[in-house]
C-alpha cells in the first residue's frame, strides 16, 4: 500500500465537524467534473490510490477511469463496502429481508437465486454475503482493486454481535474471487484485532481513527498505541486531523511518530491542501 | 455482570444488541424476535440464546434488565410484563402511544424500584448536553424562544411495507422522528402549557404524516416552534437542530457543533467570550467503550447499565421524563385535528383540478 491514500468523504457531504461545511461540499461536488478535477489533482501529485465507498456516483468515476486507461494507468481503487446508507434506508422501507432481496445482483439472476435462495433457506450466510460483495463490486469490473474494505458500520456491528465468521467469509471471498487483500475499517481497533485473530485472519489490513486527540478511538489512545506496537497487522490511519480539530503539521507529525502505520488516508478538496498534506507526510516519513 | 435480554431485532434492536453485547459489564442471556430468520442466523453464528415468544423468555431466564426495541405499539404490554417481573427496562422511544399508559408504567416502575430509561439518545450528544449546561448557567439570559428542527431522508415514496409507515403501529413522522426534537424541547423548556397551529402534513405517505409543524407555549412567556420533515433527502441523514433565543444571546446547535452568540449583558461563562463562540463535537464528546454509529448510542446504554448497577446515580431519560414528551406528542395529535384557529370567512377554497387523479389516488 502507498503511504498516502485519498479518501472520498468530502465528495459526499460527510464532515464530522460542521453540517454547513458538509452541505457546501455536497453542493460543490454534485457535479462529477468537480469530483474528477480534485481526483486528477491528487493523482498528478502522486496520490494514485482512491479509497472510496460504493456510492452510486463512484460507479460514474469508475467508468471515467475505465474509459481513459492512458490517463489513469496507475489509478487504483480501494473500494469499501457496503455503502451503508442505501441498506439502512432499504431496511426502513422494506424490512430486513426485503432489503437483502432488493440488493441481489440483477445480472445472473438464476445464479443469484440459487446462491441466495438456498443460503436463505439453510440459514447459511456465506452465499448471501458473497452475493452482496459481488453486487457491490460490479461497478469496478476491469479496474485495479488490490484492497477491498468492509466498512466500519458493518465491521463494528458484526464485531459487537460476535459474528466473527462473517469476517472470514469476507476475507476468503475477496481473496479468491478478486485476488484482493481484505481490509477492515473499525472504530474499535483493539477489540477488532482480537476478533480477526479468532477468525483466523493473519496480518490483516485494518483502518481506524488514529489522531493526537484520541477522537473516536474506542478503548483510548494508549490501547491503540499498544496495539500498533505489539500486534501483527497492517495499520491504515484515518481521521488523522480529527476533522480539522488538529492543525495539519501537528497532526501529521504525531501520526508519523506512531509505530507501524503503513498508510494514511485523508480527504481534501483543494490543490493547496492536497499538496501540503503530501509534503508534510513526505517530510515526516523521511525522518522515521 | 448485569444480565440483559434484548427484544426486537429491527434496525435499532440489532444495533443495540451489538453495542450492549460488547459492554464489559453485560451478559446478554436472551434475544427475542417474532420472526425466525435473523434470530436463527444469530443463534447459529453468535451462540446467543433465542426465543420467539417474549413471555416464555421472561419465565425461563434470570434477568436483571430488558432492552425493548419492538414497534411502538408493543412497548406498553411488554414493558408492563418486564416491570411485573421486577426488571429494569430500557425502552426505545417513544415509550408508548398514550401519555396515560406511559404515566402508569412510570408509576409501576417507581413502585418496583427499578431503573428505567427511554432511548432519546440526543440527551447523550455532547453538543446538546452543552446547550443544557449553558441554559442551566443562564448563559443567554431569559429564554424567549426555541426553534426545534429535524430533517432527513426516511420516507421518499408513497408506499412502505414496514410498521414505520402505519400510524396505528406508532409509525409516522410525529412519533418516529419528531419525538426527538420534541424531547429536546422537554429537556430544555419542560412541559408546555399548550400547543397551537399544529400541522401534520403528508409529502408522500398515504397512512401517516411526513411533516410536523407546531407552536408550543411554555410558562413565563417562553414559546417554541417545531419544524420536522422526514421526506427530505437534501439532508444526507437525520439532522436535528436547536436554536434558542434569549435576552443575553443566542445558541444554535446540531450534533456536530454549538454556536453561541453572547451579548455584552451575558453573565461570565467559563470558556466563553462575548460575541461568537464555537464548540465542536471533537471537544464535546467523550470516547465510549464501543463505537457503532455515534457515541450517544453507546453512551445511553452505558448510562443505563451503570444505573442498574448503582441505583443511586442520577437518571437521564427515565420513564417519568419520557411521559412529558409522550404527552406533547398527544397534544400535537389533538391540535392538528382542530385545523386553523382563526379562519378567514371570505377565503375561497379552490376545487381540485382533476377528478381522474383522485380516482387513481383512491385505487392506489
Amino acid at each position: 500500500m502507498d503511504r498516502l491514500l485519498f479518501g472520498d468523504n468530502q465528495f459526499f457531504g460527510v464532515n464530522h465537524m460542521s453540517e454547513e461545511k458538509a452541505r457546501a461540499q455536497a453542493m460543490r461536488f454534485q457535479d462529477l467534473d468537480a469530483v474528477m478535477e480534485v481526483l486528477d489533482i491528487a493523482y498528478d501529485e502522486g496520490i494514485t490510490t482512491f479509497m472510496c465507498t460504493t456510492h452510486e456516483r463512484i460507479a460514474q468515476i469508475a467508468e471515467l477511469v475505465r474509459s481513459n486507461p492512458a490517463r489513469y494507468s496507475d489509478f487504483t481503487f480501494y473500494p469499501g463496502m457496503p455503502y451503508a446508507h442505501k441498506y439502512a434506508d432499504a431496511v426502513t422501507e422494506n424490512g430486513m429481508l426485503g432489503a437483502v432481496r432488493k440488493f441481489l445482483p440483477e445480472e445472473g439472476v438464476m445464479n443469484a437465486v440459487v446462491r441466495g435462495g438456498t443460503s436463505i433457506a439453510r440459514k447459511d450466510v456465506e452465499g448471501l454475503i458473497t452475493l452482496l460483495i459481488d453486487a457491490e463490486m460490479a461497478m469496478f469490473k476491469g479496474l485495479s482493486t488490490p484492497v477491498i474494505w468492509l466498512q466500519n458500520v458493518v465491521v463494528d456491528l458484526l464485531l459487537g454481535l460476535g459474528f466473527t465468521d462473517a469476517f472470514a467469509i469476507f476475507a476468503k471471498h475477496v481473496r479468491k474471487r478478486y485476488g484482493a487483500e481484505p481490509g477492515f475499517i473499525t472504530m474499535n481497533l483493539p477489540s477488532l484485532l482480537d476478533a480477526l485473530d479468532d477468525a483466523g485472519i493473519e496480518n490483516p489490513i485494518v483502518c481506524s481513527n488514529i489522531n493526537k486527540l484520541g477522537f473516536r478511538m474506542s478503548g483510548g489512545i494508549e490501547a491503540y498505541q499498544n496495539a500498533l506496537t505489539h500486534r501483527k497487522f497492517r495499520a491504515v490511519a484515518m481521521s488523522v486531523f480529527a476533522s480539522g480539530a488538529i492543525p495539519p503539521r501537528e497532526a501529521i507529525e504525531w501520526v508519523s511518530e506512531q509505530a507501524n502505520i503503513e498508510s494514511i488516508v485523508f480527504g481534501a478538496s483543494s490543490r493547496a491542501n492536497i499538496r501540503s498534506t503530501k509534503q508534510l507526510v513526505d517530510e515526516f516519513s523521511g525522518q522515521r | 455482570m448485569i444480565r440483559v435480554g434484548v427484544v426486537g431485532l429491527g434496525k435499532m434492536g440489532l444495533s443495540h444488541l451489538a453495542m450492549i453485547k460488547a459492554h464489559p459489564d453485560v451478559d446478554v442471556v436472551a434475544v427475542v424476535d417474532s420472526t425466525g430468520y435473523i434470530l436463527d442466523v444469530l443463534s447459529k453464528y453468535t451462540g446467543v440464546t433465542t426465543y420467539t415468544d417474549y413471555q416464555t423468555m421472561l419465565d425461563s431466564v434470570e434477568l436483571d434488565a430488558i432492552l425493548i426495541a419492538t414497534p411502538t405499539r408493543f412497548h406498553g404490554p411488554m414493558v408492563r410484563s418486564a416491570l411485573e417481573h421486577g426488571l429494569s427496562v430500557f425502552c426505545e422511544k417513544p415509550l408508548t402511544l398514550t401519555s396515560a399508559e406511559s404515566m402508569s408504567l412510570a408509576t409501576l416502575a417507581d413502585e418496583k424500584g427499578v431503573v428505567t430509561q427511554v432511548g432519546y439518545h440526543n440527551r447523550f450528544v455532547g453538543a446538546f448536553a452543552e446547550v443544557k449546561a449553558l441554559l442551566d448557567a443562564g448563559a443567554i439570559g431569559r429564554v424567549t424562544h426555541i426553534l426545534a428542527e429535524a430533517y432527513g431522508p426516511v420516507v421518499l415514496k408513497p408506499k412502505g411495507s414496514t410498521w414505520r409507515s402505519q400510524r396505528t403501529e406508532g409509525g409516522g413522522c410525529l412519533y418516529d422522528y419528531a419525538a426527538h426534537p420534541v424531547d429536546l424541547l422537554s429537556w430544555y423548556a419542560g412541559a408546555p402549557i399548550g400547543v397551537g397551529g399544529t400541522v401534520l402534513g403528508s409529502v408522500f405517505s398515504e397512512n401517516t404524516e411526513d411533516e410536523v409543524f407546531s407552536t408550543l407555549y411554555y410558562p413565563s412567556g417562553v414559546s417554541a416552534q417545531l419544524s420536522v420533515n422526514w421526506s427530505d433527502e437534501s439532508y444526507r441523514k437525520m439532522t436535528t437542530q436547536i436554536t434558542i433565543t434569549g435576552t443575553a444571546g443566542r445558541i444554535h446547535a446540531d450534533r456536530q457543533e454549538v454556536q453561541v452568540y453572547l451579548r455584552d449583558s451575558a453573565p461570565d461563562i467559563a470558556g466563553y467570550d462575548r460575541g461568537w463562540n464555537v464548540r465542536y463535537t471533537t471537544e464535546l464528546t467523550d470516547n465510549v467503550w464501543f463505537y457503532l454509529r455515534g457515541e450517544e448510542y453507546s453512551a445511553q446504554l452505558d448510562h443505563f447499565v451503570r444505573r442498574v448497577g448503582n441505583r443511586e446515580l442520577a437518571d437521564t431519560n427515565s420513564f417519568a421524563s419520557a411521559v412529558v414528551t409522550d404527552r406533547v406528542l398527544e397534544l400535537l395529535t389533538i391540535d392538528a385535528q382542530a385545523g386553523p384557529s382563526t379562519v378567514d370567512a371570505d377565503a375561497v377554497v379552490p376545487t381540485p383540478a382533476s377528478t381522474k387523479r383522485r380516482l387513481f389516488a383512491r385505487r392506489g
